[in-house]
């Protein structure tokens, strides 16, 4: 920096700092505010009793998301206080004048996949939603992370956040991927090094061969579990497959319009020599597919490992919470993973529900049937992916093998709209979390990726799809 | 906000690492429209699992206004409704570690003081606790003084801006709002 060299996050960073008074935080702008139903409401109800207007409405996107079934909705479930909320967030969004995606919308779905989806996530922005996994907009080059709901209200306000600089964190990807291995195998065993607490305080900047060749969706897969190393954001810089993936999208910009606006994001890129206040190199070339056997992602192996014993960490709180963890997942302490019983298998969530990670799982499901007494959810990141998995065939693949095609949502992955774990089930989830009981009171989750996750329901156990 | 400038209270000692928003507010009890009465959804699973064995659910919980937890405290999602469960229930402070980044942003807004320990601290103030249950610590903002039980005391950090909302239970929205012509100057020159 003395050098005057900056980093791709500086340089978003830069351009947004409002101003910066004394001892206070910076005042940063926000370009993209996206809410969904479930960390608004309360802010809505901060606006109004402060007499508050949302002050730019035209950069506020919601969309319905967390607590929306996935069976068609005359089949949902009825849970009045699901849908006290989502009404909630239809009667906001009219009252403030807020496009909203909701779910009579053919765009509506994840709002983590939707934003990219839409074109409105684009390089170069400060993009902030009420919701952890914002950091998967940092693929496109933007700076994106997750808010509370207190903030949630002051963007909806003022258009601004009170920021603490972050530091830098250079995650470096050389090499090539074994076939096999994929995007969240990366991001898994990135976490499984520094730990879930690894970048608190950090935003990531994922460079190198690896991370290059990765396509927008895979690299969307890497960004989103940022948050899951305890980062405040992930972000890769733009190159063409970025503007490719951009041009003629919907709310992406137009004719001239585009032309300025790739001239501008061309510029946000890290100058060679600009440093970081941390670096972690990765080989990608040494990279296994990947799974998690705890209750955080940061307790992953590879899928041929053997689960680690507490006795073998030094240090008395890790062990502590690694006997925790394999007494609520009912694992042994040196055991295999491979061969472990699955009960239930869900690919989706907005860490791997595009069409890549369908059309992973549906490679290796093509022509089979899931185990007997498995349970299989394929659930699309959003509509417009439905739709285009259906014209894909994916849909019959998924089916014809037996598992149960959804609708858009979040679904199993948080558990809160009826999809979920019986207490004492095993699944393998292609989701980001596998805290205790986060896809259901008493549920034993691994997080793996979608070839895994089509694996193991292909075999009733965990399998590497290198050998299915 | 409630502002807070110090406190006297006994301690509910939950010193696991990692401790992640989806246990300190399961997910089920988001579909909520108002930040009050989250107390009764505050570690809902690790309560039920562990009955009256559990810290929260002791005699010696009831009135404790400070939490000892153990490194990374608030991982995970950024449901505010995390603090808003523990300030429901009565905490006025945690004292961890470390913490989560969006928790202790969170925390903050909501007058619940996120206390960072350096380790050797974390390990007097947790023996003292675990020899007696009742024993409390004095916290002091102004000062940014935690006093153990033993009578030692231990500095905390926290920046100057959050040190001032909380001791005059400021809110940032109005601050910010204060930015308006800055905020349009920006939208000006901004492409």
């Amino acid at each position: 920096m003395a050098s005057g060299k900056t980093t791709l996050f500086e340089k978003v960073w830069n351009a947004h700092v409002v101003t910066e008074e004394g001892a206070a935080p910076a005042i940063l702008y926000i370009d993209l505010h996206l809410i969904h139903e479930v960390t608004s409401p309360q802010a809505f109800t901060g606006l109004r009793e402060r007499g508050l207007k949302v002050r730019r409405p035209e950069r506020t996107v919601a969309t319905m998301d967390h607590s929306t079934p996935t069976l068609p909705k005359h089949l949902a479930t009825v849970d009045p206080q699901a849908v006290a909320q989502l009404d909630k967030l239809e009667a906001n969004c009219a009252e403030f004048g807020v496009t909203l995606y909701s779910l009579a919308s053919e765009k509506q779905g994840i709002v983590h996949v939707i934003g990219p989806e839409l074109g409105i996530t684009q390089p170069g922005m400060t993009i902030v939603c009420g919701d952890s996994h914002t950091s998967t907009h940092g693929a496109f080059g933007a700076l994106a992370f997750g808010i509370g709901t207190s903030e949630v209200e002051h963007v909806l306000a003022s258009q601004c956040l009170l920021q603490r600089k972050p530091k830098t964190l250079e995650v470096r990807v050389e090499g090539e991927l074994s076939p096999g291995v994929t995007a969240k195998d990366i991001i898994l065993g990135l976490i499984a090094r520094i730990g879930v607490g690894g970048a608190t305080g950090h935003v990531i900047e994922y460079t190198g061969s690896a991370i290059r060749a990765l396509d927008m969706e895979a690299r969307m897969t890497v960004c989103n579990m940022s948050i899951e190393a305890g980062a405040r954001a992930g972000m890769i810089a733009p190159d063409e497959k970025t503007l490719a993936f951009l041009e003629g999208r919907e709310l992406a910009p137009h004719g001239a319009a585009w032309d300025a606006a790739v001239a501008r994001w061309k510029t946000f890129t890290t100058d060679e020599g600009a440093t970081f206040d941390q670096t972690v190199a990765i080989d990608a070339a040494t990279l296994e597919p990947m799974i998690t056997y705890g209750t955080h992602p940061g307790m992953g192996m590879p899928i041929s490992g053997r689960i680690p014993a507490p006795g073998s960490l030094s240090d008395p709180a890790q062990r502590a919470a690694l006997e925790k963890a394999l007494k609520y997942m009912n694992l042994e302490a040196d055991a295999a993973i491979l061969g472990q019983k699955v009960d239930v298998v869900f690919v989706g969530s907005c860490t791997n529900s595009r069409m890549s990670d369908l059309r992973l799982a549906a490679g290796v499901l093509k022509g089979k049937t899931i185990a007997k007494g498995v349970r299989m959810l394929v659930v699309p990141g959003s509509k417009q992916i439905k739709k285009q998995a259906e014209a894909e065939g994916l849909d019959r693949i998924f089916v014809d093998a037996g598992a149960e095609w959804r609708e858009a949502g979040c679904s199993m992955c948080i558990a809160m709209n009826g999809d979920m774990l019986k207490p004492g089930q095993y699944a393998v989830s292609t989701s980001n979390r596998n805290f205790e009981g986060r896809q259901g009171p008493g549920g034993r989750t691994f997080l793996a990726s979608p070839l895994t996750a089509a694996a193991s329901a292909l075999r009733g156990h965990v399998a590497d799809a290198r050998t299915v | 906000m409630n502002a807070f400038t110090s406190l006297d209270s006994r301690i509910v000692s939950l010193p696991t690492d990692d401790i992640d928003t989806d246990q300190i507010v399961p997910a089920r009890f988001l579909k909520v429209t108002s930040k009050k009465g989250l107390g009764d959804a505050l570690f809902a699973d690790w309560r039920t699992a562990r009955g009256d064995e559990f810290p929260l659910s002791r005699p010696e919980a009831k009135g404790a206004q400070v939490l000892l937890a153990g490194a990374n405290f608030g991982c995970g999602s950024s449901r505010e409704h995390a603090p808003w469960a523990l300030v429901d229930f009565g905490f006025r402070a945690i004292v961890a570690k470390s913490f989560a980044d969006i928790f202790r942003g969170n925390a903050i807004k909501n007058g619940l003081l996120p206390i960072a320990v350096d380790d050797a601290t974390h390990a007097r103030l947790l023996a003292l606790r675990t020899a007696d249950a009742n024993v409390t610590v004095q916290v002091d903002l102004a000062s940014q003084t935690l006093t153990l039980p033993d009578g030692s005391t231990a500095t905390f950090p926290i920046d100057a801006f959050s040190k001032h909302c909380l001791l005059n239970g400021v809110d940032e929205l109005g601050y910010l709002l204060s930015f308006e012509a800055n905020i349009a100057a920006h939208e000006r020159r901004a492409p």
